[in-house]
């Protein structure tokens, strides 16, 4: 397979200051396979995609595409070859349409001509099965449609290897299963897809062989089908790390939260409007809220927060009409939110731990007479920091200084030391390495276990099965029943994630941004 | 009122919203780049007594409107130096290049005050301006304005229908997403500046040499202030900085009309009429959230350095 193949990696070293990102790594690709890079966050694998596309240039190491050496002079050059990318976080321009997104990556002589272009999109796009309306704006489509986006700009460039960073962390189980779909289909035409994940299940579903990463290094080969999910878990974890949390069974207690009837117009003009949510949340359980990001999410957090006040009645919590109260003042009832943006929303990021400590715990007596108790502050850092191994170098960091997993542990630390009766948490383990997720899933678990309430906001379907009580999904603001995990399947969720509540008199709802 | 005098000032207004329009729509594709050069006042100014100075010295019109182009361009090649390649704060590399202009034009316009030049004459179009009222509020005009009607055009189709207008938007957009794509963020950059600072010195040298075809200093009066605004309230959209710009002409020549009419308005009261006015409307012309975003440049000010 070395002589025929599409892309060869030799001795690939990328350094940062402070960091090795890539660390010789070598990886073959061969025509119509469907290749899995499989790591941890900061294992390497972003970078080394970089490379491959030409983003940026290796310190060392060659790539050899079909058989010849090559140098990169950038991405312009590395499509031009046939080398095709589907960023996680999208390339796309939400201000233009989809025939427009398109053309730019295009050379000017195939741009031109609109009419025909957009012909072209909707060839390609019907022939994989994947339906797009060329002359919409982007900022009107669905994150599952933005993708199609961009692998139907990489096919009409007729790419040859195929990059996709992630493709899966977005999407509903349907759209999932689509993408696969039209992969198979594109490897058996012969397009290599190198698929970077991680994880496990979708890999073995799709792909043909796994290169496995950690801390820039090649720890293993292996044909994804023949090889356990624990066994690839061990290649991208190490050894001491355990693989998941202990989560016994909740004793959920009387109500504490109960939200009735609450509709709320985003003011953000493409966020999405919450409608008519009515739900209830005991003590001593954890709840989830399934969805794609966009669908209400943030809208329903800031309505918790009391970022955003609804009518008194609306948000009613531990027997006390919360609606009309603020932040602070929810703060001080007990209910304590982990918002999905860690830096500028959870923490300012050029302040320091103790600095923001300080932002959300001023209540646990770091403050008298408008006086700061700065060493109260420093101490409570400090245990926030110890307690729940927050890596940074001392408690003086700037937020900014963390990586994203120990950022996350001291927010989401710095909440639960506050003993609240509520924790409003979104996104909690996003792009956080499988240590620090089971770190934070453990924290969850254990404030529930105290006798709190958990709102567990995810798009993660893995986690929410894993630690949730009961659960459902937000769809284009509407929020679906609310049922014990165990009596819910994943194929019902996902129809709930699509909008299409069985119960809400068969009515069909897309999300709308 | 009668008739015709309602055509002279449609005429006058046309005149004095000419410098405005030139300047605003180099502004406005400075800023689809995602470049904000508050620089604009310091550019025409050299521009006004750069195109002087051309004029003054070799009596050709036309050296002195390019020698004022040039003079914006040099110094927004400044201004981009600072804020693209060595990515400094937009905001401050621009108020810098304000001062610095003001004080140059300043010190180099001092030998030119008092002094005149045979600035640009009415250049009636035949036929056109033949054309009751159409003909003498657009087309009974000197060449300048003639031709900052032809650049409303060519920007407007540029940005609507052009491959280079459709690279700039997602450049101002998402420099990451365009560089990801494999457009030339810095170069696309580096072009939609220049093209501003040329715009710029245009406008200060119609002041000087069309306007009022004499040089003293400070002659902008804050224009270059008024066109910024004028932009961000325009929503980026070109047919809206014309309306803008005609809106200022206006309401900046309304008060010597109204003062010949004889009203006992107190006459600082009426001169801070156009920029009262055109803030006003284009406020209430902005208010449209959705439609906004749509063409606003999303990265605009944020400097932008490719990794590697």
């Amino acid at each position: 397979m070395t002589a025929a193949a599409r892309l060869r990696l030799e001795h690939i070293v990328k350094e940062y200051p402070g960091c090795r990102a890539n660390d010789g790594i070598d990886l073959t690709v061969a025509p119509g396979e469907i290749h899995a890079l499989l790591g941890e966050n900061g294992a390497g694998k972003s970078t080394l995609m970089k490379v491959i596309y030409g983003v940026i240039q290796p310190d060392e190491g060659t790539l050899y595409w079909d058989g010849e050496k090559l140098t990169l002079q950038g991405p312009a050059h590395a499509r031009q070859l046939g080398i095709g990318m589907v960023f996680q976080h999208f390339s796309l321009f939400e201000t233009l349409t989809v025939a427009e997104n398109i053309a730019l990556g295009l050379p000017a002589s195939e741009a031109r001509d609109r009419k025909k272009l957009e012909q072209r999109i909707r060839d390609v796009s019907t022939h994989y099965g994947m339906a797009l309306d060329p002359r919409r704006h982007v900022h009107s489509l669905s994150t599952g449609e933005r993708q199609r986006v961009e692998i139907v700009r990489c096919l009409i460039q007729d790419s040859r290897l195929l990059i996709l960073d992630e493709p899966t962390s977005v999407l509903t189980p349907q759209e999932v299963a689509d993408l696969f779909r039209t992969l198979r289909q594109l490897a058996s035409e012969g397009c290599s897809i190198l698929f970077i994940s991680h994880k496990l299940q979708e890999v073995r579903d799709l792909c043909h062989h796994a290169t496995v990463l950690r801390n820039g290094k090649v720890t293993g080969e292996c044909d994804p089908t023949e090889t356990s999910t624990d066994a690839i878990a061990r290649l991208m974890v190490g050894d001491e790390t355990p693989l998941s949390t202990d989560v016994p069974p909740a004793t959920p207690g009387a109500p504490l939260l109960e939200v009735s009837g609450l509709s709320y117009a985003s003011d953000d003009p493409f966020g999405t409007a919450l409608r008519d949510i009515t739900m209830e949340l005991r003590a001593g359980e954890i709840v989830g809220i399934a969805g794609v990001a966009g669908n209400g999410q943030d809208e329903l957090l800031r309505a918790l927060s009391g970022e955003y006040k609804a009518a008194a009645n609306q948000v009613r919590f531990d027997g006390q009409a919360v609606g009309q109260m603020g932040p602070d003042a929810r703060r001080r009832a007990g209910i304590a939110v982990v918002p999905e943006e860690r830096l500028g929303r959870g923490a300012v990021p050029d302040m320091s731990l103790v600095d923001n400590t300080l932002l959300t715990a001023s209540a646990q007596g770091m403050v008298s007479k408008g006086w700061v108790a700065y060493r109260k502050v420093r101490e409570y850092a400090a245990r926030v920091r110890d307690r729940f191994q927050v890596k940074s170098d001392g408690v003086e960091a700037t937020a900014r200084s963390l990586s994203g997993g120990n950022l996350q542990k001291f927010i989401i630390g710095r909440e639960a030391l506050q003993a609240p009766k509520l924790l409003v948490a979104s996104h909690p383990t996003w792009g956080v390495d499988v240590g620090s997720a089971v770190a934070i899933h453990q924290v969850l678990v254990e404030l529930r276990d105290k006798g709190a309430a958990v709102l567990l906001i995810s798009e993660d379907l893995d986690e929410l099965f894993e630690l949730c009580t009961r659960m459902g999904a937000l769809c284009g603001g509407r929020l679906s029943p609310l049922v014990p995990t165990e009596s819910l399947s994943i194929e019902q969720l996902g129809q709930w994630m699509a909008g299409d509540f069985a119960d809400a008199a068969g009515e069909v709802n897309h999300a709308v941004a | 009122m009668s008739p015709d005098m309602i055509v002279n000032i449609l005429a006058a207004t046309v005149v004095a919203g000419t410098p405005l329009l030139i300047v605003a729509l180099g502004e406005l594709i400075c800023e689809r780049s995602g470049v904000l050069n508050l620089g604009q006042e310091g550019m025409m100014l050299i521009g006004a007594v750069a195109g002087f100075a051309g004029v003054y010295a070799s009596g050709s019109l036309l050296v002195g409107v390019i020698a004022g182009m040039a003079a914006g361009v040099g110094m927004s090649l400044l201004f981009g130096f600072m804020a693209i390649t060595l990515a400094a704060n937009q905001y401050a590399a621009g108020l810098a290049l304000t001062i610095f202009g003001t004080g140059l034009s300043a010190f180099v316009g001092t030998d030119f005050v008092g002094k005149t030049i045979d600035g640009f004459t009415k250049l009636p179009i035949p036929f056109l301006s033949d054309i009751p009222v159409l003909g003498p509020v657009l087309f009974n005009h000197d060449l300048l304005v003639y031709v900052s009607l032809g650049l409303f055009v060519a920007v407007y189709v540029f940005l609507r229908h052009s491959r280079g207008g459709l690279l700039l938007r997602a450049v101002g957009e998402s420099p990451e997403s365009a560089n990801a794509n494999g457009l030339p963020v810095l170069l696309i950059r580096y072009l939609a500046v220049s093209f501003g600072g040329a715009m710029a010195g245009l406008a200060g040298a119609y002041l000087s040499l069309a306007y009022t075809p004499l040089w003293t200093e400070g002659m902008t009066a804050g224009r270059g202030w008024i066109a910024l605004a004028l932009v961000v309230f325009a929503t980026w959209r070109p047919v809206r900085v014309l309306l803008g710009a005609y809106l200022f002409g206006l309401a900046s020549i309304l008060h010597l009309v109204l003062q010949g009419f004889g009203w006992d308005i107190s006459p600082e009261l009426l001169a801070m009429l156009p920029y009262g006015v055109t803030v006003i409307v284009l406020v209430l012309l902005s208010a449209n959230p959705t439609r906004t975003r749509l063409h606003t440049p999303l990265s605009i000010g944020q400097p932008w350095r490719p990794s590697r």
